[in-house]
């Protein structure tokens, strides 16, 4: 019975993690058709830039509250956006309307130059930022002491999950936003300014990556490398939700969170290839994901 | 003279490139030497790249049958004693061969970006089992012993990357980049044009695209099995890491990118540059390595989309 509890709060814990360092990568595709592997830089990005900010902060003030949460996120998320729009500017602006492998790689080239990038700017070694872990003390759940940041993480995603599915569905601009998913021309065409909901989407999909970074770097130690094997994991995320949809990043990350979780407790080697063969599985029977809607034919 | 003119430009390509890697042997520098095989080995896989490419096709998991081949080789030389080349490239590509075989089922309807994604599934599956497998090396792998030809064995003194093993890697590389040459001049090559410009036209003609995209896949993976086992048989070590995860598999995307699909001469070129810059730049530059290889990926993008060899065209004054 313990056991089962353990399993359930670990499977939520990791799939709110899975879903905050994904929800970019499919909302960038979702609108623009671009599936970006530069995220994985992003994410690595924003976990530098947290883990860094809270290195100097505590430098000075050793007994920090929770102001560090607010200097992390923000630093994080500044980061997101003046990265991201140099991406959107710099880079893809230029490849707009090639094939979609194309603007992949360029991406790709992007996430190259950025690990690099990275290693220039913080060095080989590990930065660690374990204090806004401990700000919330523990809690138990069922007989189970557990870290309380860890914990929060599950509400907090939710309500970042909730908050960017009414901006889409509730709001004007998130309904102009859909009018621009399902046809560029025709929305262009209606007066709706589709290039800088391009940028904006691409702008919010880098922040949100920067943020999940941000809200990584607690938990775990940032080295080199993190973005290449996030980037991945994502992937299977966002494939197997459909890419390109909310709903279904979230429903990804439940099934990743609770295979990852339950392949941990019983078969602990299996972990890596559970969360691949559920995304090959959906992308043999259902390319366009759980979630997906099949594209019409063009001819 | 009709006989001459019937003969292709490629294939005199081909056989002038073969002689004369042959001919330069004891020239060559001991490292000069290495990275000649090992481009060859890699341009392999990139030569199956191109034949996807030419399909409208992408794999972003072209390591899986990298690491098929190097570990049919391992394996078969672990646990079966076997030492001869030709053996363990028969065994890797006959591995390959029918993996694809049967993952082509599941993979020739896919296209785009899907295709691209399924394969990297694919592969990282893979990498999970090989990273956790304790029989199969998990994250260590594999060390494999100096390979022998038809009993023949080099001298143990001459180190790894003797005359034997150049010669059957140049040979072998030539005779399958010839073989791809005249299969993307058959029907089923054009069928692979006709896939990637109009995929409902070429079924209204009567042709089987899944059917084309399946055979496409199977010599793609034999071919990347075929420089697998090369790549072993050069570096004497296998991993997981360094074959089957998805950074390598990103890498030969790179290099077919980098040489274009024009011709079958381009992989083998682009994988040569690459291992020369990446030789100095790991000597001058470790840490921007990456970024150089990231800003000339965008620059081929931008201005150069037929890739290294469309500057060939360019110089003819043909439009690439």
């Amino acid at each position: 019975m313990i056991e089962l509890a353990a399993i359930v709060v670990d499977s939520l814990v990791y799939a709110s993690w899975l879903f905050i360092v994904s929800i970019g990568l499919t909302l960038i595709f979702g609108v623009m058709n671009v599936l970006n592997v530069a995220h994985g830089s992003l994410y690595a990005l924003g976990a530098y830039t947290a883990a860094w900010a809270v290195g100097m902060y505590v430098n000075g003030a050793p007994d920090a509250g929770f102001e560090l949460l607010a200097i992390m996120l923000v630093a994080a998320v500044v980061v997101g956006i003046v990265v991201g729009l140099l991406i959107e500017r710099g880079v893809l602006r230029w490849v707009y309307g090639r094939d979609e492998i194309v603007i992949v790689l360029a991406t790709y080239a992007v996430f190259l130059v950025l690990e690099d990038v990275m290693k220039l700017i913080f060095g080989p070694e590990s930065y660690i930022a374990f204090q806004p872990r401990f700000l919330f003390g523990t809690v138990s759940v069922a007989g189970i002491p557990y870290v309380g940041y860890d914990l929060l993480l599950v509400p907090v995603v939710a309500l970042i999950g909730l908050g960017i599915w009414g901006a889409i569905h509730r709001t004007r601009p998130g309904k102009l936003l859909i009018a621009v998913i399902h046809d560029r021309e025709i929305a262009a065409a209606l007066g709706i300014n589709v290039t800088r909901f391009f940028t904006v989407t691409f702008l919010c999909g880098a922040m949100l990556g920067a943020l999940g970074g941000a809200l990584s770097a607690p938990l775990i130690s940032v080295v080199p490398g993190i973005g290449v094997e996030l980037i991945v994991l994502a992937f299977a995320v966002v494939v197997i939700g459909g890419l390109g949809s909310v709903e279904g990043a979230a429903v990804g990350a439940l099934l990743v969170g609770l295979g990852r979780t339950a392949a941990v407790f019983f078969r602990p080697e299996l972990e890596l290839f559970v969360v691949f063969v559920v995304m090959t599985l959906v992308l043999a029977v259902r390319p366009e994901g759980l979630f997906g809607k099949p594209k019409a034919r063009r001819i | 003279m009709t006989l001459l003119r019937s003969v292709r430009l490629t294939t005199v390509g081909i056989t002038v490139a073969t002689v004369v890697l042959l001919a330069l042997w004891p020239l060559l520098p001991a490292w000069a030497a290495h990275t000649v095989a090992v481009s060859l080995g890699g341009g392999l896989v990139v030569l199956g790249l191109l034949i996807l490419i030419r399909f409208g096709l992408v794999s972003f998991g072209q390591g899986l049958f990298f690491a098929i081949g190097g570990y049919a080789a391992a394996l078969a030389n672990q646990f079966l004693g076997i030492t001869d080349m030709l053996v363990m490239s028969v065994a890797g590509i006959a591995s390959a061969g029918a993996v694809a075989w049967a993952l082509g089922y599941i993979v020739r309807g896919h296209r785009g970006i899907f295709f691209a994604m399924l394969n990297l599934a694919f592969s990282m599956i893979l990498f999970g089992i090989l990273a956790k497998t304790v029989v199969l090396g998990s994250t260590d792998g594999f060390s494999v012993g100096v390979p022998t030809l038809l009993g023949f064995a080099p001298d143990p003194e001459a180190g790894r990357l003797t005359f034997v093993l150049f010669g059957f890697i140049v040979i072998s590389t030539a005779v399958v980049a010839w073989w791809v040459d005249r299969m993307l001049a058959s029907p089923i090559g054009y069928a692979g044009q006709g896939v990637r410009e109009n995929e409902l036209r070429l079924r209204y003609l009567g042709v089987s695209a899944r059917g084309a995209v399946h055979i496409a896949y199977i010599a793609a993976a034999k071919l990347a099995a075929l420089g697998g086992v090369f790549t072993v048989l050069l570096i004497g070590h296998v991993t997981p890491e360094d074959t089957a995860y998805w950074t390598k598999s990103g890498e030969f995307v790179f290099v077919a990118i980098l040489g274009g699909s024009g011709n079958v001469a381009a992989p083998f070129i682009a994988q040569a540059v690459f291992e020369l810059v990446r030789t100095f730049a790991l000597q001058y530059a470790p840490d921007a390595w990456q970024m150089l290889l990231g800003i000339t990926l965008l620059l081929v993008i931008l201005f150069l989309p037929g890739g290294l060899w469309s500057l060939a065209d360019r110089l003819r004054g043909r439009d690439a």
